[in-house]
């Protein structure tokens, strides 16, 4: 049984800061399609197109027919524990410091055995169970087993916290209070039990119109912050970057412009200064701090959160600027991953299609409510996910692109 | 399809010259050095020099980067035979039968069978984080624990299923450690009680300390001819009876509760013309004791799931009802690393030369050594055996 | 020594009888620009980035890289500026005639009226009075709005609502009156634009950028110590970036004053 995540106590200024170690992180090629399952939340394992068996561990020919038809598909989550353990020593220097730690052999419903991570709330051998698989701290996907239903304080299982970002006790930093996304997002963290929102604001001479609400929420703190400004970010980051566990960039610039436009270079100029350069100068300033305090306590840096545009990932010409920025911003946060891996801080990107906000009005529905969206990242956080498609259109463009990325292109803007 | 023919038979092939060098916990050298003290020693037993050996078959785990061949022009050799056997805890068996088959073939006249690991101060933790591609993917990222937490889950399931217990694991243990005193060459040289075995600390449930063998740096190593060339040597020697070999058997079962023993023993006991009531000692591979446990059964000794009672009604000393791993084993001699696939055999060789001193099984004539390797993912998938004769 | 005039001058600043204020705002991030509706474009705000700092990038210097619009922080408005100027000769900063760059101010004190009226409008009725006190105002001399908005913050500073700015300025009259009938140099004030805030609904919008700017005169605007300047009497030293075919630029703006008391 899980016992509460209670609140961690203030760190002794005295104390070392354990630095981030991470688990064991050679994988196969192969063993990677259970990572791309992993980073959407999905449930998949190699499947034999010929035989029709699942298989396990990943496979360059199926066992039982020898076909190289092997391709990943979702499968069913249940299973059954065969046999359990629980280690107390590791030669590992990553689970030394997180023991014990109990692991499970189990038979999926499907077929093949896994050895699991097991919650603390399974009960023991021949227990039914719920499989996830998981991005764990060093971002490679591993398999998870938990009670097939709710225990009291499941998300709080010291494992399960290794294979998430939950907010629970974390602060976190909003960069763009001006942002539509801000007000919901800062309402779901403190649902979710974050300690403090930070809130960046742009241009505190401009009237913020969500200001009374964001600050009606407990915790929240407004701070100065202006992503187009190297120095602001700079300040920023001096002053609370050694308090930010979870970083959710909101920042956006939609500005219709067309590429032939007189003044488009300078649109183009000014959402390139906004969303990529402004990561780029959040990810400096906030960066390392935050790489360095991963494993900072039970409640250390955990996530970089960005929202992007689904529009990044195949561009449409009604938003051109915006599309090919969010595309700047994909690649950037695809180094930023990589950079912040070593100190177990996982870096989502939440792909939104066009927004219900002012810049998209002229868009037809279906549109997402920017409830939708904070929901979407939180839910995310919890899950431990690394790419996350928020809404109808999104979702669609992701299909499509896993489909047929040539059809997405010449029917945009159709 | 045409169906196999019977196994031909083994006649005519000695094991000489056990050598074992002696362990230590940690060692500064490498896989290397351990081998060349090993065919040193085997090279003086035999009186012959080192280049005389025209077979070669070396098991290690951290010989790496180098290859078998490579290994011939580092110690000066120049096999017409030769071998690398990476089968861990059956390399030993896997080696002798190869070799046999040479030497029976014509393929070579005296083979040195040499299995060496170094233990450095990280080479475990390295083993283990690259020991195979599943294991890499699928079971070093779930704790690290390594072979113990991989047998711990096959452990606790046996008990589940065949109701052993912990004292059952521990009577093996303790049996061990009374054999190991007798054995100067063992690591551990202080008694262990059933009481201490119990209440040692938990490595990963249901193993706790004594559960778990050390690893260590060492060597072993024999060499396998034809009679007449021991002869001619005037070397002592035993005889091959019978070798059996079987890998990633019962894959279906969903976590292991027997060995590939099971599918090949009435051939190994069929060869030898023997039964397991003849034999004389055991030497199981001991790397947990439910293993040896599951030997038990699966080489005929006991029924599945009989292996908890015939615990119950035997002691394992080297004196008592059913003498077993005489040399301590690896939970008691230690486990030098791939090494530890021939540590059964050089000691079943003392044991039937009459040279094992101390722990000496009285009037031993037949004895059958046991190999088991390789936990790949979930499960070890190499098993081996062999029965052994006194030359005369 | 009536002969000797920049001697005297430098004399005089040496000895302190004429002093020199600044009225110029720091260059910062932070100072508020103008702000256009969204959708339209926008004038980039005061940035420095460094290139290196005794460091890595250049191991015994410090030095920056600025960006900003031509209209940031205390700046210049140049004839072009505006549509009413765009074919005048010389209209640009870069052509910008050099004896523009120095001018006497008038200088008018609505600083209590802006005080309780955000919206404060000065009229010709205002130059009228000040005339009476202080003399007509001399052709090709600057005239200055006092306001002491420069005094707020930035919030209130940039006084922002649903409707638009409210910030004090000229209405439409004076600056026509300002312009052809006493023929200032330029007219220049201490909020975000030479016109009020609210100017864009008058008649014509935006007066003080349309007088001024189709007449070839000049704005100067965020200026601030202008509470430390006398009514008349003081000359203004502003000289902006010569920036080819600028339509303004950030300029650091003096004032020379000469000291009564020590007269």
């Amino acid at each position: 049984m899980t016992g509460p995540f209670l609140k961690p106590k203030r760190k002794n200024p005295l104390a070392r800061t354990t630095q981030p170690l991470l688990p064991p992180q050679a994988r196969s090629r192969k063993a990677h399609g259970l990572t791309l399952a992993a980073a959407t939340g999905r449930f998949m394992l190699q499947c034999c197109g010929e035989c029709g068996r699942y298989t396990y561990p990943a496979r360059e020919a199926c066992p039982n027919c020898l076909s190289s038809d092997l391709t990943f598909r979702d499968a069913p989550t249940g299973g059954s524990l065969l046999s359990e353990t629980r280690i107390e020593v590791t030669s590992d220097p990553y689970f030394r410091e997180h023991m014990p730690w109990r692991t499970g052999l189990v038979q999926l419903d499907c077929g093949p055995i896994v050895i699991v991570h097991l919650h603390g709330g399974c009960g023991g051998p021949g227990s039914q169970l719920k499989l996830s698989l998981q991005l764990d701290r060093a971002g490679q996907a591993v398999f998870f087993a938990k009670p097939v239903s709710e225990t009291p304080h499941m998300e709080d299982d010291p494992q399960w916290r290794e294979m998430t970002a939950d907010p629970k006790h974390r602060r976190v930093l909003i960069t763009d209070g001006r942002s539509p996304l801000a007000l919901p997002m800062a309402q779901a963290l403190k649902k979710a039990g974050a300690a403090r929102i930070f809130v960046g604001v742009a241009d505190r001479w401009k009237p913020l119109d969500q200001q009374a609400l964001l600050a009606a929420i407990e915790g929240v703190e407004f701070v100065d912050l202006d992503l187009t400004s190297e120095r602001s970010v700079q300040e920023l980051a001096m002053d609370i970057g050694a308090k930010v566990e979870i970083l959710v960039n909101t920042a956006d610039h939609v500005r219709p412009a067309h590429l032939f436009d007189a003044g488009a270079a300078n649109a183009a100029r000014e959402a390139m200064d906004h969303t990529v350069m402004g990561l780029m100068r959040l990810a400096q300033a906030f960066g390392p701090v935050m790489r360095s305090r991963g494993a900072d306590g039970a409640a250390g840096a955990v996530a970089w959160v960005n929202v992007l545009s689904v529009h990044g990932l195949s561009n449409v010409p009604q938003f051109g600027v915006h599309s090919a920025a969010h595309a700047a911003c994909l690649s950037l946060s695809q180094w930023l991953r990589t950079e912040l891996r070593p100190g177990g801080v996982r870096v989502i990107n939440t792909f939104t299609g066009p927004l219900d906000t002012e810049w998209f009005q002229t868009v037809p529905p279906p549109k997402v409510a920017p409830k939708a969206v904070a929901d979407a990242v939180l839910d995310g956080l919890k899950r431990g996910l690394e790419d996350i498609y928020v809404g109808d259109v999104a979702k669609d463009i992701e299909a499509r692109l896993f489909d047929n990325p040539k059809a997405v292109e010449r029917e945009a803007g159709q | 399809m045409v169906l196999s023919r019977a196994r031909q038979s083994y006649d005519g092939v000695v094991l000489a010259v056990p050598v074992t060098v002696p362990y230590q916990r940690y060692s500064i050298e490498t896989a290397h050095w351990w081998m060349g003290k090993a065919l040193r020693a085997l090279a003086d037993g035999a009186g012959i020099s080192h280049r005389d050996f025209d077979g070669f078959s070396v098991a290690s785990f951290t010989m790496g980067p180098d290859v078998a061949v490579a290994l011939t022009q580092h110690f000066g050799l120049s096999p017409r035979h030769i071998d690398h056997v990476p089968m861990g805890g059956a390399a030993g068996i896997v080696s002798l039968r190869r070799a046999a088959r040479a030497v029976q073939a014509g393929d070579a006249d005296i083979v040195a069978c040499v299995a060496a690991d170094t233990n450095q101060v990280d080479t475990f933790r390295k083993t283990l984080a690259n020991f195979s591609r599943f294991a890499q993917d699928a079971s070093y990222p779930y704790g690290a624990g390594g072979p113990n937490a991989s047998f711990a889950l096959i452990a606790r399931h046996y008990m589940d299923r065949y109701g052993a217990t912990r004292e059952d694991f521990g009577k093996l243990c303790v049996a061990q450690r009374d054999n190991a005193l007798k054995n100067p060459n063992a690591l551990m040289k202080k008694p262990l009680t059933l009481e201490q075995y119990m209440s040692a600390r938990p490595i990963a449930e249901p193993f706790h300390l004594f559960d778990c063998v050390m690893p260590c740096a060492g060597a072993e190593g024999f060499l396998v001819m034809r009679e007449e060339t021991a002869v001619s040597l005037g070397l002592p020697f035993v005889r091959l009876l019978s070798a059996i070999e079987r890998h990633n058997a019962f894959a279906e079962d969903p976590v292991q509760v027997r060995g590939g023993w099971v599918v090949d023993r009435d051939e190994l006991y069929g060869m030898a013309g023997s039964t397991p009531g003849d034999m004389d000692f055991v030497q199981t591979y001991d790397d947990y004791a439910v293993i040896s446990m599951m030997q038990f059964e699966d080489l005929g000794f006991c029924a599945k799931g009989e292996g908890p009672d015939f615990v119950r009604q035997h002691t394992f000393t080297v004196d008592g009802s059913f003498p077993h791993n005489t040399s301590g084993g690896q939970l008691s001699a230690g486990q030098a690393g791939a090494a530890g696939g021939h540590l059964g055999l050089t000691e079943a060789m003392r044991q039937l030369l009459g040279t094992a001193e101390g722990t000496q099984v009285k009037d031993a004539k037949l004895g059958l050594v046991s190999g088991f390797g390789m936990i790949n993912y979930d499960r070890g998938l190499a098993s081996a055996a062999a029965i052994l004769a006194r030359a005369s | 020594m009536s002969g000797d005039i920049l001697g005297a001058f430098a004399g005089a600043l040496a000895s302190g009888a004429v002093r020199v204020v600044d009225l110029t705002h720091t260059l910062s991030p932070d100072f508020p620009v103008i702000v256009m509706p969204p959708e339209l474009g926008q004038s980039a705000p005061f940035r420095m980035e460094r290139i290196s700092r005794y460091d890595g990038g250049g191991p015994a210097w410090y030095w920056n890289n600025l960006s900003f619009g031509e209209h940031t922080g205390t700046h210049f408005d140049a004839p072009i500026h505006w549509y009413t100027g765009r074919d005048l000769p010389l209209n640009s900063v870069d052509t910008l005639p050099p004896a523009d760059m120095i001018a006497p101010a008038c200088v008018i004190d609505c600083s209590r009226q802006a005080s309780e009226d955000a919206d404060f409008l000065l009229t010709v009725a205002d130059i009228v009075k000040w005339e009476e006190q202080h003399g007509s105002i001399p052709a090709r001399s600057w005239v200055l709005l006092r306001t002491d908005w420069s005094k707020k913050s930035a919030a209130a500073y940039a006084n922002l609502h649903s409707d638009g700015a409210h910030t004090p300025g000229p209405d439409a009259e004076v600056m026509r009156f300002l312009v052809e009938e006493r023929g200032i140099i330029g007219f220049g004030t201490e909020t975000i634009g030479t016109d009020a805030g609210q100017a864009g609904h008058f008649t014509p919008p935006y007066p003080a950028h349309h007088y001024l700017h189709g007449a070839g005169r000049y704005g100067l605007q965020c200026l601030t110590n202008l509470d430390r300047l006398p009514p008349t009497g003081a000359m203004i030293v502003a000289a902006p970036l010569k920036i080819q075919n600028g339509s303004g630029s950030p300029l650091r703006v003096l004032a020379l004053v000469q000291e009564r008391s020590t007269r």
